[in-house]
């Protein structure tokens, strides 16, 4: 118990100590913990674009929609009647049946080319019926497709899935892209941070030789360095969330407006609490990282003489 | 207390500093270490703090043989020796009393007992009152005496001084040494490294003459 009391005693009194160290360096110690916080809020803002870019094409994912054209020669009753039909299906959710004149005033009033249009004795349109699949599961989707293609009636059905498998591969590739610059950037932290405790240790080469001439152990040498390395870690991180935060916030408003312009109500997502705590996380144990390697290596070279 | 036997230490340099040196210091001995300097004084007491290594021969300290200390034990065997430098080695950016802690605070001292003994340690060599001074405040006589009551306050039974007067003016050195007279009269071994002629001649202790590496007088009692 009084080991114990001891033992946390000491880590409070080496974190106060620590504390007061950087502060004492102000802009030495706001250097390296912008670095860091760059380092760190490259892979967290794009992980946060990449996560809402999976959102998005999450959303369409689940929703493909696909058209059934019919053959020209099915008339207005069967057509309806097969929509009926189509709709009683289990694996559909909702079939819209447009007709041939709406396909056709549609036509005339969106593409431009209404008066192309009366040159022509009839109407070129089919009856078309917009399917919406119960599942968004890619095979599940295709089969419906394949049942409604057999139908005698239909001409053709037009599913295009090619396009969210192209998006799909795009964002694999970009996540692999993320994670390597993870990779990369954590190691830099490492770097940046075992750097700053090396010079550290060198600036109190003297301090450290009396503790081991006054019998501290490795251990008890190695703490405060320890404890720095977390420290600006930990800032760093903090910082980071905070650049990230900032940086969607100033994003959100142009986002919105250009989701509303595609009629969608998107809104970026931000850092989540549990992502928050995990990039403070990281933070704090990668500075720790850099700090163990560079006391491994630094501080046993100091010895009394 | 510390023992050497046909002890030998030749620096990576090739410079030969100690040669075939024997002597054994009783437990609540005080002896003073003498000779010009490059004679092997420091070398002597490296030995003993076991800073460095003899190249051959054996040293005891507190009949434990040094050489079987491993590295990573070294700690425990220096938190049981006290050393008294002759540049104090004092922390600059710390308080007397975190200074004068260090070694307690590494030994795992609760925080009331370290305030007791950090204020004995103080008490005994003139300076309580001091606790929050800063050492670059202090002058040198002060410094040293604040170095003393680090090495003191974890109550060691073997204390070793290198050049403890060595910037001190005579009287200062007087008293220092008085602290020394002070602490070996309750038991504690001391070994004292000085160049101090005109000091060593007032007291009667042992003298340990080394010259040139070799013991030339004071080697047997």
């Amino acid at each position: 118990m009084h080991r114990l009391k001891h033992y946390l005693a000491l880590h409070a009194q080496n974190l106060l100590g620590t504390l007061g160290r950087m502060a004492r360096q102000p802009v030495g110690s706001l250097m390296t913990i912008v670095v860091i916080a760059i380092a760190l809020a490259l892979p967290t803002g794009l992980r946060v674009l990449l996560n809402n870019a999976q959102i998005l094409s999450g959303s369409w994912d689940g929703a493909i929609d696909f058209t059934v054209y019919l053959k020209l020669d099915v008339d207005t009753a069967r057509a309806e009647e097969l929509t009926r039909d189509v709709q009683a299906r289990e694996d559909v959710t909702q079939t819209v049946f447009i007709s041939r004149s709406e396909a056709l005033a549609e036509f005339r009033a969106y593409s431009g080319f209404g008066e192309a249009l009366d040159v022509l004795d009839e109407n070129p349109l089919p009856h078309a019926l917009i399917v919406r699949p119960a599942s968004g599961d890619k095979a599940d989707v295709e089969a419906l497709a394949g049942a409604l293609a057999l139908m005698p009636e239909t001409d053709f059905v037009q599913l295009d899935t090619a396009w969210v498998e192209r998006l799909n591969g795009i964002l694999d590739l970009a996540r692999r892209v993320v994670d390597m610059a993870t990779i990369l950037l954590s190691l830099a932290v490492v770097l940046v941070i075992g750097n700053t405790i090396r010079l550290e240790i060198n600036n109190r080469r003297e301090e450290i030789q009396v503790v081991k001439l006054v019998g501290g152990s490795d251990g008890f040498i190695r703490r405060p360095f320890l404890y720095m390395g977390f420290f600006y870690g930990l800032a760093g991180a903090a910082m980071a969330a905070l650049t990230v935060t900032l940086s969607l916030s100033l994003l959100a408003s142009p986002t919105h407006a250009l989701a509303q312009l595609y009629g969608s109500s998107f809104n970026l997502a931000g850092l989540t609490w549990l992502q928050t705590l995990l990039l403070l996380g990281s933070g704090a144990l990668l500075g720790w990282a850099g700090a163990g390697v560079a006391a491994a290596r630094h501080l046993r070279a100091i010895e009394p003489s | 207390m510390i023992r050497f036997d046909e002890v030998f230490k030749r620096y990576p340099n090739g410079r030969n500093a100690l040669a075939s040196v024997s002597f054994h210091l009783q437990r609540g001995e005080m002896a003073f270490l003498t000779g010009p300097s490059g004679a092997g004084k420091s070398t002597l007491l490296k030995l003993v703090a076991l800073i460095e290594r003899p190249t051959r021969g054996s040293v005891l300290v507190g009949n434990q043989n040094t050489s079987r200390v491993r590295r990573r034990r070294i700690p425990q065997f220096r938190r049981r020796l006290g050393i008294v430098f002759q540049d104090h080695k004092l922390l600059n950016d710390r308080t007397v009393f975190d200074n004068v802690a260090l070694p307690l605070v590494i030994a795992s001292l609760s925080r009331r007992d370290m305030g007791r003994r950090v204020r004995a340690a103080l008490d005994q060599v003139g300076l309580l009152g001091y606790e929050k001074r800063s050492p670059v405040a202090l002058s040198s006589g002060e410094q040293q005496r604040v170095g003393i009551a680090r090495a003191i306050a974890s109550r060691p039974e073997l204390v070793i001084a290198d050049e403890p007067t060595g910037n001190l003016d005579p009287k200062l050195s007087r008293e220092i040494l008085e602290l020394f007279e002070r602490f070996n009269e309750v038991g504690v071994t001391v070994l004292i490294a000085t160049h101090d002629l005109v000091l060593i001649e007032e007291h009667k202790y042992r003298r340990l003459r080394l010259d040139d590496g070799k013991i030339v007088s004071g080697h047997a009692e």
